[in-house]
């Protein structure tokens, strides 16, 4: 039978994927929003297997949430990207030091 | 013995990481939109395992149907610079391995069978075939979980009202109609009364 911890450790094998890619994908906008993207949805798969196995339809609603607000920033993320890329011709995080941080 | 079910959670499992590691290793942002598909989609499957079927599909017409969507879209219309931005690839590799490695080993320390096995958390029997899972989250949802809910729609308002505030603009080149100047005309503005005899002079 598939065990808690298998559902707990692909969700773990996901997050670290997708830490991994916005450290290696530095420059690029869109895939360090699609990396955090991912992290949700590894966050998700955890939700759901506890609910599962504990029983207990809570942990869906958590992810229902979780998912509307992940749209919502998904939404607003790219929306800031059109508007970067309107000012700047280009979504270079690199290019992004103008309040010298 | 591997049962159907493990056969499946195992493809799914393996579909999932081979696409997530598509993801945030593919040259081509586009690609890596289409590989986050495969990933949303197969962990629908996966949520269809866990009897979770009402998020499954939600995340198959949300996330597959909607943001995806939205995600295709703006790549498209952005025009972006692959060469500049794979700079650092290569370099920051080996530290993006070295800690997704510890990551994973912590939160496999912490989620293994040991603490998380099938002695303390026996597998659940399926539910009747009359069960339905959309009821039960539609009577959580609408009666503990109410105010959250309704939170929930006032930020997907935000959101709507911020993404379409940001992104319109004022183009200089295109013409409105100006009401209150067409109000504030008077007659004389328009009407221009010439004093003419009113009959030709017969020559």
């Amino acid at each position: 039978m598939i065990e808690l911890s298998d559902y707990l450790t692909v969700a773990a094998i996901l997050f670290s994927i997708s830490m991994a890619g916005i450290f290696i994908n530095r420059k690029n906008l869109i895939i360090l929003l699609m990396c955090i993207e991912l992290m949700l949805l590894a966050v998700n798969i955890n939700f759901i297997a506890f609910s599962h196995f504990l029983g207990n339809a809570d942990g869906q609603i958590f992810v229902f949430f979780i998912l509307t607000v992940a749209a919502a920033e998904a939404a607003i993320g790219l929306a800031l990207l059109v508007v970067l890329f309107r000012h700047r011709q280009t979504i270079n995080v690199a290019t992004l030091d103008e309040l010298r941080g | 013995m591997i049962s159907f079910a493990q056969t499946l959670f195992y493809l799914f499992s393996a579909i999932i990481i081979f696409a997530a590691l598509r993801v945030v290793t593919v040259r081509n942002p586009i690609h890596a939109a289409l590989y986050l598909v495969l990933t949303f989609f197969t962990t629908a499957a996966l949520w269809i395992l866990l009897e979770a079927e009402f998020l499954a599909i939600t995340l198959v017409l949300v996330y597959v149907g909607a943001v995806m969507v939205l995600f295709l879209f703006v790549i498209m219309m952005l025009d972006i610079d692959l060469a500049v931005m794979r700079e650092g690839f290569v370099r920051s590799l080996p530290v993006a391995g070295l800690v997704a490695l510890v990551m994973l080993a912590i939160m496999v320390m912490v989620v293994g069978p040991q603490h998380f096995g099938m002695a303390l958390y026996p597998a659940v029997t399926p539910h009747a075939a009359d069960y339905s899972n959309t009821r039960e989250l539609g009577r959580l949802l609408y009666t503990v979980y109410l105010y959250p809910f309704e939170i929930a729609a006032v930020i997907l308002l935000v959101a709507i009202v911020a993404a379409i505030a940001l992104t319109l603009r004022q183009r200089k080149d295109s013409r409105y109609q100006q009401v209150e100047l067409q109000v504030a005309v008077e007659r004389n503005d328009r009407l221009r009364i010439v004093s003419m005899p009113a009959e030709e002079p017969r020559p």
